[in-house]
């Protein structure tokens, strides 16, 4: 087994543990504005973990590490937590989308949104991203399902949506892992065990036609927790996770094949959207989609394309997101069958606004356009129809961007008398996005080195999974008993 | 070493002046810091003042020492080294797609390598063309002080024409295909943007968007070309896609028929820039934005784009006999069509652009017919006196109802040959199709966006039913009767 190097200090558990305590102090808060701060602080505080994290492996040169003082190591007996360098950068970047959330959310949303749910799952999705065990990715993305599932609850909408997806996800994952594990099937149905798990991710990553649940979401839940429910992309990371190192190839080509359809669809089906917020759905699902097609680009090119555009679509359409909910909180729902002129009101969140929206698209100059580059030059390279799919995907979802920028910020002046310019934490959310996505598109190198590591990485693991599956295959042809559980290359 | 030196400092000036006019509104437009309108104007001109004497610079030192190729390295903004070999992974893997990757081999990108080169190069193309792009925009930045003075967007327009000239500048000096695409993006985004200028009303916008949507069409063939070229020559340098020799002498080491795939490839990116056939609907909606930026833009500079794209890659044009007859047709389509519109147009910003659109595509012939010099000329004069035209437009208006003032009525229309030649419902038949702007936009909507957006209207009606039949009849109640309070 190989040694896996030791940060110096709990980072990871201190980012999980800290957010869970303050979830439990916010649910007790019976002040709104109260809890708030205190998710603020507690956000502040997780967000300042997961950076010391990020900056301590960095300084470790190594593929992996985990805690210093691991308790989880010590209470399960194996290495629960652990760091890598795809989820390294991924950890402080959904602390930092859940702090710009909770940070951005206006006194009118005060007692609407649920910070303590918030942070608690915040808690989990930190948990999921620096977990290892298979079982407790499955048994964390169960859990994950909870929260939002409690709000629909909570605000009288149907839960039947959701909880048909969620709870075909989770038998899945669970029949999935189990009969991989445990070799009870005979060896005509070893094509059931991939088929289960490839079903639950792309259940999980709302693939075409399985993303029913992800529209309702939206629709149902406060834009806030359904932003943040998706925008981490847990979906993608157990196809890394979960579904690369134990699937054979043909499972990870028709995720590729419905991803491809994914992305063209969600990209025409925003186009015609009405309301915003289905538009910023199908805005998301097709580019995570196209971070599931870069998972099988397998060269180091498309796979590094790849972790590239889930970063950039992660801050870029979560930003995107966000100011979406901010232009929600001052009038209403916002709908996009007609002007709204909101710019004279608010100059600012129609810059980022378009900012966002051309980062997720991969414009030059921000922090998409490289990835988006790599991504396609490695499609072409080894599939040319995928790589001018995505081109085509990436001038609809251009096209519907500038459509919902021009149908929300213009078209006529929006007469009120109320105030509705940005607030200083909207400022502060906007500075801190503009930054992030132009540094990240103006000087790429570090952040495309990072993630060419851990392509390498993913592709060694891919190889040997590749292999190992060979190896059984050949192994049940010859009569070989096969040890159960090494279906394929095994863990990361 | 000397004049090295000052080349060197001279072409960073020229690459650097647009980028900090941008850095300087983009900044204080983020810190929200309201600057002045003498600062504004102030900081444009000073860049455009700067960056036109730096290319001047490079001019006369290229006329005096008859170097005809300045490069301009600033190294690889991305570069990945020692990619590792996929080769195990793709044999190893089975299935359909399988075919696909060992379909192409020589199409495969270059083991070991990726780039994305940061270089410009001064040569008898791009050198013309930037002194163009600052003499206009430095004028018409002058022009604009005053045409927009007191203007609420006044801040708003110049942040557009800062990414406008960068877009233009960067894109005439580009010396890789990347650098190419993405001044290329820069000079669309802003287009689309200042088409939309007066945002409080619905109709720039949707002509804004028209525009954004063409050259998002364009743009996407575009970054296939690039990508292909890239394959096909391992590098996006264009002293290596356009082979050995200086602009215009370069030959491509292409065949004929990638040569042709590519060259189409480029030629629908030229088209919807250059608003050449089928794209032509965009020009006179581009009309719609403040006189200033309908002039730079899509009467002088923008609308050149895409002939400067194809004087750039006329080595590839040359490679493919067939792609340069598709050259020449598409210009003489789109002149013939242009003649006709320009002609019944009824504002005088209409009839100026198709006049301009009547121009580029003689420029687009003569591409095609293998001229380069001649093309390069053309599209210089031809920028000065269309914008010229274009900002005198609104005065010469003035003038005119003076003038019909002056003699109580209007002025007597000039007989043109047409009507002795023509019958009167041949030349109403003629008429039509010209005022329809021969169809062109009314054909792209019938065949191309309504199809779309019923098939996809279709399945969002199907999604939102299937939706409500798995919320299942009591929310799905609830749910139609919100919708109806919300009507």
């Amino acid at each position: 087994m190989p040694v896996v190097e030791q940060m110096h200090f709990p980072w990871l558990e201190c980012s999980v543990v800290f957010p869970l305590v303050g979830a439990i102090a916010c649910i007790f808060t019976r002040d709104k504005a109260a809890a708030q701060r205190v998710a603020i602080i507690v956000s502040m505080v997780t967000l300042a973990f997961t950076l010391a994290e990020w900056y301590d492996f960095s300084q470790l040169h190594t593929f992996e590490a985990h805690d210093n003082w691991d308790f989880a190591r010590w209470a399960f007996g194996q290495d629960v937590f652990v760091i890598d360098e795809l989820s390294a950068p991924l950890v402080p970047l959904t602390s930092l989308l859940y702090l710009l959330t909770i940070f951005s959310t206006l006194n009118t949303k005060l007692g609407r949104f649920p910070f303590g749910w918030t942070l608690l799952a915040q808690a989990i999705v930190l948990a999921t991203l620096s977990c290892r065990s298979p079982w407790m990715i499955v048994f964390l993305m169960s859990i994950g399902c909870v929260p939002p599932w409690l709000e629909l609850r909570r605000r009288g909408a149907s839960t039947r949506v959701f909880s048909l997806h969620m709870g075909l996800f989770v038998a899945m994952l669970v029949g999935g892992l189990f009969f991989l594990q445990n070799d009870i099937l005979p060896s005509f149905a070893s094509w059931v065990p991939p088929t289960m798990l490839t079903i639950a991710a792309i259940l999980r990553a709302g693939v075409f036609p399985l993303h029913l649940w992800m529209t309702n979401l939206f629709e149902h839940a406060t834009f806030g927790t359904a932003l943040l429910f998706v925008s981490p992309m847990t979906g993608a990371y157990l196809v890394v996770h979960l579904v690369v190192p134990f699937v054979p190839a043909w499972a990870m080509q028709s995720i590729v094949l419905l991803s491809l359809v994914t992305a063209v669809y969600a990209a025409g089906m925003a186009t015609i959207q009405t309301d915003a917020r289905r538009f910023f759905c199908f805005l998301f699902l097709s580019h995570g989609s196209l971070v599931l097609i870069g998972l099988e680009v397998v060269t180091t090119v498309g796979l590094t394309g790849a972790l590239c555009v889930w970063i950039s679509v992660a801050i870029s359409l979560g930003g995107f997101g966000l100011t979406l909910r901010a232009i929600e909180s001052r009038i209403g729902r916002v709908s996009l069958d007609r002007f709204q002129g909101m710019y004279e009101h608010s100059p600012t969140l129609a810059g980022l606004f378009l900012l966002m929206g051309l980062a997720s698209i991969g414009f030059p100059g921000t922090v998409g356009f490289v990835g988006l580059e790599l991504l396609i030059e490695g499609a072409v390279g080894v599939y040319p129809v995928t790589g001018l799919a995505v081109v085509i995907v990436a001038m609809l979802n251009g096209i519907a961007v500038m459509r919902a920028y021009f149908r929300i910020f213009t078209g006529r002046k929006f007469q009120t008398s109320a105030i509705l310019r940005s607030r200083r934490s909207e400022r502060f959310s906007v500075i801190i996005l503009t930054f992030l996505v132009l540094g990240g598109g103006l000087w790429p190198q570090p952040g495309i080195e990072s993630r060419r590591h851990a392509a390498e990485a993913l592709m060694k693991i891919r190889r040997n999974s590749l292999r190992a599956m060979d190896a059984r295959k050949r192994a049940i042809g010859f009569g070989v008993e096969v040890e159960p559980g090494k279906w394929g290359g095994g863990t990361l | 070493m000397v004049p090295n030196l000052l080349l060197t400092v001279t072409g960073i000036v020229v690459v650097v002046s647009p980028a900090a006019l941008l850095m300087m509104l983009g900044l204080t437009t983020l810190f929200r810091y309201k600057l002045s309108e003498v600062a504004i104007s102030g900081f444009a001109q000073t860049c455009s003042i700067t960056g036109l004497c730096a290319s001047l610079c490079i001019l006369f030192f290229m006329l005096a020492t008859g170097v005809r190729d300045v490069p301009l390295e600033f190294g690889n903004w991305v570069s990945l080294h020692n990619l590792a070999d996929t080769s195990d992974i793709t044999d190893e893997m089975s299935g359909p797609i399988e075919s696909s990757q060992h379909a192409t081999p020589s199409n495969a990108p270059h083991a070991g390598e990726f780039h994305l080169r940061m270089k410009f190069v001064f040569d008898r193309l791009s050198i013309p063309f930037a002194v163009m792009t600052f003499v206009l925009c430095g004028v018409i930045g002058a022009f604009a002080v005053k045409y927009l003075h007191l203007e609420p967007g006044y801040n708003r327009f110049f942040l557009f024409y800062s990414i406008f000239q960068l877009g233009m500048v960067w894109s005439s000096i580009a010396g890789t295909i990347e650098t190419l695409f993405f001044a290329w993006e820069l000079v669309g985004l802003s287009s689309a943007l200042l088409v939309a200028y007066y945002h409080d009303r619905a109709s720039p916008v949707q002509n804004g968007l028209r525009v954004w949507a063409v050259y998002r069409i364009a743009d996407a063939a575009f970054l296939v070309a690039a990508l292909s070229l890239h394959h096909l020559s391992g590098s996006g340098d264009f002293a290596v896609l356009m082979g050995e020799g200086d602009w215009p002498f370069g030959k491509v080491s292409i065949t004929e028929q990638q040569a042709l795939l590519v060259g189409l490839l480029l030629l629908i990116a030229a088209a919807g820039k250059s608003a050449l056939v089928p794209f032509s609907g965009w020009l006179p909606r581009a009309m719609e934005g403040p006189t200033p930026s309908s002039a730079v833009f899509y009467g002088a500079l923008s609308v050149h784009l895409g002939a400067f794209l194809l004087l750039r890659v006329s080595p590839v044009l040359e490679a493919s006999k067939t792609l340069s007859a598709i050259v020449v047709v598409l210009g003489l389509v789109t002149m013939i069509y242009a003649t006709m519109a320009t002609r019944v147009q009824s504002d005088v910003k209409s009839a100026l652009s198709y006049a301009s659109l009547i121009q580029v595509s003689i420029i687009v012939v003569e591409i095609g017919i293998g001229l380069r010099y001649i093309p390069l000329i053309h599209i210089v004069g031809h920028a000065c006196i269309r914008t010229l035209q274009l900002v005198r437009a609104p005065s010469l208006l003035k003038d005119y109802s003076s003038l019909e003032n002056a003699i109580g009525d209007h002025l007597p229309p000039s007989p043109t040959v047409w009507q002795r030649w023509l019958t009167p419902s041949t030349r109403e038949r003629f008429y039509r199709f010209a005022w329809e702007r021969g169809y062109m936009d009314s054909m792209l909507d019938d065949f191309v966006v309504q199809p779309f957006v019923h098939l996809f209207r279709m399945a969002n009606r199907i999604e939102l039913r299937c939706e409500k039949f798995l919320e299942g009849p009591t929310h799905s109640n609830e749910r139609a009767a919100k919708e109806r309070r919300k009507t």
